[in-house]
């Protein structure tokens, strides 16, 4: 069971501990630390650490470590499921995640770290149910607690918190009454040399922005619900219904929420909204090279491919990149290597193209490795997979709420081999 | 904000703090509490205050309340005296309309770990367990199992357990999530115990609360579920794969672990088989596209599920293509599973991304992307061809390590598929100057001996390395070594020069072993059969793919989604002082004749050092190789007995290790040897003058050498003259801050003058190695540099003595104690833990009789041999003793030692994960007690 808490910040401090059981000395974060200075880069710290008594279980979230200390066996991914958890809450909470929010509110993080976890064990991680419990800090409520000697500590049990529905709190009104529905889908994909699909799938979640009074009961259905083969559920999701009739039927809970992700594999076709045309050469025994890169619309049914921006690690031996863009502007950052390409939107009229010389060091070998093309762009009202929300009904409550659906496609591991 | 709370000024700090404690105005006292929870989370000691933060304890304000009960947890232990004064306010508080507060109560409390408070717990705790409201009940089941943490005979006679029992047939699902949660938590260190025998109305229960329950809730009802529940049940099934759809992974793998558990079961045949085996596959491969963090710990779960069953993820190769910007740890485990899903129908599109990656930038991730070409090649054989032109096609690249990984590899098909691709060695040929890595060498010099006849310059390649012989690692040397006597054996006429310039290079190495063991087997190239099939192993492993063995791969199935699952290897090989181990088996396969294999014997409670099916990653590859080359025969003195299972390892690696020539003093008066003592019994460590020609001579011993207090036993005789020509040996083993030494003491008892002597090793497992010290004068101590690793039994090591007359063998047997190391000593809470944890089946007792020490005495005798003494406690006129000892090779044995003034004998018990050991360690306590 979890142990201990530790938030580490980059440079090392350890900014925070929170200990459920006995005290655990900070002296085990020591192998953490020589474990981070091996992986160098700190993405690449190992999420789960042995040392000669404890566990170390870690996540990196916003520039933070959690570091979790384990000292009986347990399900590595509940930890580090819990531990990101504990990042949303803070994210929740405090609009965002970083260690000066952390210390601005370090008592609120403490009575929620007691609360969401008791000896191990996780108690309330439910955003609604917490709220209930420990208020959130808003300006108007510390002058007020300042001024009356209230606190931001409830005193009576969540409702949410045994009811079978324990994602929702009792007694919510709102004059007016919204449900907003996200699709958001992601491209993953690889495309090698010669533009042929390597391997590609769509990942798509469905956002929600429930503000609904009281407890409705919806059903959402789609036009194409074949298409969700691979889905994972909110809780709140009755599966019975999902199985038979293809219908996301569902006690929503109060505000944002995912209430589903799904995956579209490879087998079905991913449509590839983007093509990229490349020349990257690099002369034997010249400290030159050239570099040339065309990127065009394809299989967009009809939309705008948007806020395209390609990064490129270039080689370590090359030293400056001397470029046109035809569109957008460029930076090179001869430290990190990074050629960033901001391009915009495109216009099939006329392809945004990127091109010029690049500068190696003399008396380098040629570099042997290809750059990669990361590539990200948006296309607005568009579900690349061909999802489409049906109707959205509701039941168990009079009023008529305003519904909204919105489609958007976004590229997520998006990269081109040269 | 609360980053106020950590400005004060530094003088005074908690004077100040004080006062604001003890302020008559609340706000003032709350924003104080504050200020010292503040300094709390940065881990600064505050426990100072403790008497005035309790004061404020009793309060209408439920903020300042919980405040105070952070603070109380954090520091009750190290003021137990005071925590007292805070029992009354938790008990009144248990008492309180309020249900949150009753139930922070009784949680708080529980937190406590003071003796003295958690009897005062008791009677609050069992009102709670049947409080009328369920949020206090599903706090209080937890607390059971707090309390159990800390006095687990208080819970069992106060008869928690059963209350805890009946919770799980609660009516809210939330309470029995928790109850079975603090149930296995329980049960874990108790693996004997049967709290959770499941009936088949509690999996109803169970069932149908993992309907209901948070997310939390159900991993533990999961998990519970699949530790035991062992039948076919379809309707079970049927539940619970709803949650292969849940967001949270840790639902989905435990979810996984039901599953396959069920399709133990199953006949492969049935139709509902293949239903179960789609249904997994999306959901693991959902697992992916999480965050990085858990797809790391899904994907070690991923490659061992593919192990067991590869059929679910067959069709699924694509989204374990390394992704640019994956995290190091991320991509090595995708390219790990993709080998392991290699087949026929894929390996094109393997082969292609394998080779994409080895020009990628990080090195590390390069290598091991080609020598993973390398092993799709000894995989699929298919394969094999195309796996060659592709690495020949790196080796074009000329990226230098991109190049000498591609030659080991291809030696590796070499081995593996003799004589069909050796049309490519021109072009490794071509490459030889750019490497320069040992194992790169090995290698290349490798394939040049092997196909000696098909190269026609074979000799001048090889004499290009002799130039450089010893700079070159003895990695090298060996290869090289033999390459030049397999050229000998095919063109013996022209490479004449070439075999004796070798030889009289290697025998000027101290290291290197005598030239009999280069020859390879008669014929050459001939052995490719003979180890077509072991080739395979060895290159696995060697190649960083631990080769999970059948047994453990179903004990690992069973702990799918824990840490054992991470790391491969049994529960129990990690943290020392952990909880115990429950044995885990899968349910016997219906119908099949596996069933017999039940995995129910599997050692799990014995560290992984002693566990055959786990085999380290790493591993000398030439080691290996050229051991299977030489074949059993090897000529020269004979090597070590040791044990079966390493002995093939031993015979290269350690085999007759360093040859000491008598040089050991060199002084002139060892050149003029020893002269005959006849039937003259010289006593040891006498350091007679060498000159006098009389008495003994070369005592090797370390007669100097200030010996820590551990126990040397009496030089015994190892050889006696009778059977050496008059030469005897006797001698003792002995350990001195953190070494271990042999101390030989060689006596002249025949008629003549013996000189020319020199001495031989034969190495064992643990790479021991000699480094003789001091003048001959003193006697020189031959410390055994490297602590050596023990294997379970106590292995005879075997030392030959040659002088001008014969060579004689003798054998040793080394006393256990001489292992038991420095930092042996055990905190006090982690022996506890650790006495706890092991089963009691591995409690062996013992007598020691007729030993008249007191109890300090025997401590103290027995800290001088690194056996310390952690706790003493006098129980009815009898001293107990608790000890602990560590042996070299990380094995614990905790031990406790009953003394009876009166009674000569004692009684010692002895626990320890690998029991096997207990044995030799009681000899041990006898021997040291004793003398």
């Amino acid at each position: 069971m979890i142990h201990s808490l530790f938030l580490i910040n980059c440079s090392g401090d350890i900014f925070l501990e929170k200990h459920w059981n006995s005290v655990v000395s900070q002296s085990v974060c020591d192998y953490f630390f020589e474990a981070q200075e091996k992986a160098i880069d700190v993405e690449n710290v190992p999420p789960v650490i042995s040392t000669p008594h404890h566990y170390l279980i870690s996540i990196y979230r916003d520039k933070i470590f959690f570091v979790s200390v384990i000292q009986t066996e347990v399900p590595p991914l509940f930890v580090i499921e819990f531990l990101h958890r504990v990042a949303d809450t803070f994210q929740d909470y405090f609009g965002e995640c970083s260690e000066t929010a952390i210390k601005d509110n370090v008592v609120i993080v403490y009575e929620l770290l007691e609360e969401m976890l008791d000896n191990g064990f996780p108690l309330a991680t439910e955003s609604n149910i917490l709220k209930e419990l420990i208020k959130p800090p808003t300006i108007l409520r510390s002058v007020v607690n300042s001024i009356t000697g209230s606190s931001n500590v409830g005193d009576t049990l969540p409702t949410g918190q045994l009811s079978n529905i324990p994602w929702r709190r009792a007694g919510v009104k709102y004059t007016n009454n919204e449900a907003y529905f996200d699709v958001i889908e992601e491209i993953d994909a690889i495309i090698d040399k010669s533009g042929s699909t390597v391997f590609a799938e769509i990942q798509g979640v469905i956002d929600s922005c429930i503000k609904l009074s009281g407890m409705p009961d919806l059903s959402l259905s789609f036009m194409n619900p074949r298409l969700l083969d691979d889905v994972s559920f909110h809780p709140c999701i009755r599966f019975k219904r999902w199985e038979s009739e293809r219908v996301l039927s569902f006690i929503p809970p109060d505000g944002n929420f995912r209430l589903i992700s799904y995956r579209v594999s490879s087998q079905n076709l991913v449509a590839i909204p983007v093509y990229v045309k490349h020349m990257i050469s690099f002369k034997e025994n010249s400290s030159s090279g050239r570099f040339d890169v065309t990127i065009g619309p394809k299989q967009n049914m009809g939309k705008t491919v948007e806020g395209v921006v390609m990064t490129v690690h270039m080689p370590k031996a090359v030293l400056n990149m001397s470029l046109t863009a035809t569109q957008g502007s460029y930076t090179f950052d001869p430290v990190t290597k990074v050629l960033t390409w901001d391009v915009g939107k495109i216009t099939p009229q006329k392809l945004p193209n990127l091109k010029g010389i690049v500068n190696l060091q003399s008396g380098a070998p040629k570099p042997e490795e290809n750059p990669s093309l990361n590539i990200q762009f948006k296309i607005q009202q568009l579900a690349i997979s061909g999802l489409k929300v049906n109707r959205l009904d509701m039941y168990g409550e009079k009023y008529k709420p305003f519904k909204g659906v919105k489609y958007i496609t976004k590229a997520g591991k998006f990269q081109v081999r040269t | 904000t609360d980053s106020k709370y950590f400005t004060t000024t530094k003088k005074g700090e908690i004077f100040e703090l004080k006062a604001e404690l003890n302020s008559d105005k609340k706000e003032k006292k709350k924003e104080a509490v504050k200020k010292v929870i503040a300094s709390m989370t940065v881990g600064k000691d505050v426990s100072a205050l403790f008497p005035d933060v309790v004061n404020c304890m009793q309060t209408d304000n439920l903020e300042l309340k919980k405040l105070v009960y952070l603070y109380l947890m954090n520091y009750a232990k190290s003021q137990p005296d005071m925590a007292i004064m805070a029992v009354n306010t938790f008990v009144k508080d248990c008492e309180d309309p309020n249900p949150l507060i009753r139930a922070l109560a009784v949680r708080t409390m529980g937190c406590i770990r003071v003796d003295k408070i958690t009897e005062y717990l008791c009677e609050p705790l069992r009102k709670c367990l049947k409080d009328e409201d369920p949020y206090v009940r599903k706090t209080a089941a937890v607390c059971v199992a707090k309390l159990h943490d800390i006095n687990a005979q208080l819970v069992e006679d106060q008869g928690f357990l059963d209350t805890l029992k009946d919770l799980i047939s609660d009516s809210n699902p939330m309470v029995v999530a928790n109850a079975v949660a603090a149930l296995s938590e329980i049960a874990e260190s108790h693996p004997s115990s049967n709290l959770l025998d499941l009936n088949p109305q509690s999996i109803n229960k169970l069932l149908t609360a993992l309907n209901e329950c948070t997310e939390w809730g159900q991993i533990f009802i999961l998990d519970c579920l699949a530790n035991y529940m062992p039948k076919d049940d379809r309707e079970a099934q049927r539940r619970v794969t709803p949650r292969l759809s849940h967001a949270n992974s840790a639902v989905v793998l435990s979810a996984v672990k039901v599953l396959m558990k069920f399709m133990e079961m199953l006949s492969k045949d049935l139709d509902y088989y293949g239903t179960l085996l789609k249904k997994l596959a999306p959901p693991l491969v959902t697992l992916l596209s999480a965050e990085p963090e858990l797809q790391y710990v899904a994907l070690r779960n991923i490659n061992l599920i593919v192990q067991k069953r590869p059929e679910i993820l067959k069709h699924e190769m694509k989204v374990f293509f390394v992704k640019y910007n994956d995290p190091i740890y991320v991509k090595l485990e995708k390219l790990d599973i993709m080998i392991r899903l290699a087949s026929q129908a894929n390996i094109a599109q393997v082969l292609a991304e394998l080779k994409e990656y080895a020009t990628e930038v990080d090195v590390d991730f390069v290598r091991k992307a080609v020598r993973a070409i390398g092993r799709c090649a000894i995989k699929v054989e298919q394969s094999a061809e195309r796996c060659v032109s592709t690495l020949l096609d790196l080796i074009q690249t000329k990226v230098n390590y991109v190049v000498q990984e591609a030659i080991v590899v291809i030696k590796d098909i070499f081995r593996k598929y003799p004589n069909k691709y050796e049309s490519v060695i021109a072009t490794l040929c071509e490459n030889l100057d750019s490497l320069d890595e040992p194992e790169a060498r090995a290698a290349m010099i490798w394939i040049v001996g092997e196909y000696a006849e098909r190269i026609d310059n074979a000799d001048e390649l090889l004499e290009s390395f002799l130039e450089g012989f010893h700079d070159e690692s003895t990695q090298v040397q060996l290869q090289l070594l033999t390459a030049i006597v397999k050229l000998f054996l095919k063109k013996p006429t022209e490479t004449q020069e070439l075999v004796q310039q070798v030889l009289s290079l290697a025998t000027q190495v101290g290291h290197t072993p005598g030239p009999s063991r280069g020859l390879p087997s008669p014929g050459g190239s001939g052995n490719g059969l003979l180890m077509g099939q072991q080739v395979t192993g060895s290159l696995m492993q060697s190649h960083g793919m631990v080769w999970v063995g059948r047994d453990l791969e179903d004990l690992l199935i069973c702990h799918i989604g824990t840490l054992a699952s991470v790391y491969h290897k049994p529960p129990g090989a990690f943290v020392e002082g952990g909880r115990g181990v429950v044995h885990k088996s899968l349910p016997p396969r219906t119908g099949s004749s596996e069933s017999a294999e039940s995995p129910d014997t599997a050692p799990a409670g014995v560290p992984a050092a002693d566990q055959p099916s786990v085999i380290p990653t790493q591993g000398d590859l030439l080691g290996d190789l050229l051991n299977l080359d030489l074949g059993p025969p090897v000529s020269g003195p004979p090597v070590a007995t040791s044990s079966v299972q390493m002995g093939a390892v031993d015979l290269l690696g350690g085999g007759l290790d360093s040859l000491l020539r008598s040089d050991v003093g060199g002084s002139p008066a060892m050149g003029g040897g020893i002269a005959p003592a006849p039937g003259t019994a010289v006593p040891s460590n006498t350091g007679a003058p060498l000159g006098s020609g009389l008495g003994d001579l070369f005592d090797l011993t370390g007669g100097g050498g200030a010996l820590s207090g551990s126990y040397v036993a009496p030089k015994t005789v190892w050889l006696p003259a009778m059977k050496a020509k008059g030469l005897e040996i006797s001698g003792t083993f002995s350990r001195q801050v953190g070494s271990i030494s042999m101390d030989l003491v060689l006596t002249n008892k025949a008629l003549q003058v013996m000189s020319d002597f020199a001495i031989q090793f034969n190495r064992n497992r643990g790479g021991w190695h000699l480094a003789p010290e001091g003048p001959v004068g003193g006697g020189g101590t031959l410390a055994l540099g490297t602590t050596p690793v023990l294997s379970r039994r106590v292995l005879p090591r075997q030392v030959a003595v040659k002088n001008n007359i014969d060579v004689f063998y003798f054998s040793t047997l080394y006393p256990l104690h001489i292992l038991f190391v420095e930092d042996g000593k055990m905190e006090r809470q982690m022996f506890l833990a650790t006495w706890k944890d092991i089963p009691n089946e591995n409690e062996t007792q013992f007598q020691i009789k007729d030993c008249s020490l007191n109890a300090d005495s025997v401590s103290s005798k027995l800290q001088g041999s690194n056996i310390f003494t952690i706790a003493k406690r006098n129980v009815e006129g009898q001293d107990m003793l608790y000890q602990s000892l560590k042996l070299t090779n990380g094995i614990w044995v905790l031990a406790e030692l009953r003394i009876q003034p009166s009674n000569p004998s004692f009684t010692l018990s002895l626990k320890c994960r690998a029991p096997e050991v207990s044995q030799y360690v009681y000899q041990a306590y006898e021997t040291i007690l004793k003398n």
